[in-house]
């Protein structure tokens, strides 16, 4: 990954996704915050693009821009008389103080420890050997996502229907 | 110059930052659930720039790991909207200074 253009893809896509989810705390409008989470979201699968994450990238395309983000716009939507100003509680300095915290010591733990970087080849295609180690290593994992989906699934349509 | 893991350790780092901010201290339900969005992002960052840095080559552990941590989002995103219309119907308001039912 010595190349310009990997290196300008991650800065851009860095500075896109940052800024976006800062704008999500900045903005005063419900509507405009849900609008820079999906541009967050569209920065953070470039960037699983250029750590060669194909399938990935598209799962997150899909499900993250696709259905949780019209999911998150509809609930603003459903909510008509809800406060749309996106402002925060008396639990903002506190709330700021501990992310702060949080990051820096992320921050410090990522400068100091050795990663022992091993390897740097691309996959060639994500897809295919995704989909195998899904049938074949992580079957049972597989099997118990669709249980919890369909529970989840079940779950959303007992708590808002109409009765 | 290159980018190397830390670079994306770094930016997952500061998503998550945001991400906790935002769950923390929006008055919105809907604001906290998108704080919390954020969070599973840079977490799924964090894993795949790992699996690109870390594991051998061959090996899509963290991709898979990745995919079920999306999905268990969707499920906990459409419960957590869910949560959100009921107390909107019997409430009138997702304003969580205002859902004090059970504050002590």
């Amino acid at each position: 990954m010595e190349d310009v253009g990997s290196v300008v893809a991650f800065w851009t896509l860095s500075v896109v996704t940052v800024g976006a989810a800062l704008m999500v705390v900045a903005v005063r409008n419900l509507i405009h915050a849900v609008l820079f989470l999906i541009l967050s979201f569209i920065g953070v699968a470039g960037l699983y693009i250029t750590l060669s994450a194909d399938f990935v990238a598209i799962t997150q395309i899909l499900i993250y821009v696709g259905a949780i983000s019209v999911l998150i716009l509809f609930a603003v939507l459903l909510t008509p008389r809800a406060a749309r100003d996106n402002a925060e509680t008396f639990l903002q300095v506190p709330g700021l103080v501990l992310a702060a915290l949080v990051g820096v010591t992320i921050g410090a733990v990522v400068l100091v420890t050795d990663w022992n970087e091993a390897t740097r080849g691309p996959f060639s295609e994500t897809a295919e050997a995704i989909g195998e180690a899904l049938l074949d290593k992580y079957v049972l994992p597989f099997e118990i996502a669709s249980v919890l989906l369909l529970a989840a699934m079940v779950g959303a349509i007992v708590l808002v229907r109409e009765d | 110059m290159s980018v190397e893991l830390s670079h994306y350790l770094m930016v997952g780092a500061i998503l998550f930052s945001i991400g906790l901010y935002v769950a923390l201290a929006k008055r919105n339900a809907i604001g906290i659930l998108m704080g919390i969005e954020l969070m599973f992002n840079a977490v799924n960052l964090t894993l795949i720039a790992f699996s690109r840095f870390v594991s051998p080559p061959t090996d899509v552990s963290g991709h898979v790991f990745v995919v079920f941590v999306i999905t268990v989002a969707a499920a906990e995103a459409a419960l957590a909207l869910a949560l959100a219309m009921v107390v909107y119907r019997n409430r009138e308001t997702i304003d969580i200074d205002k859902i004090n039912l059970m504050r002590w």
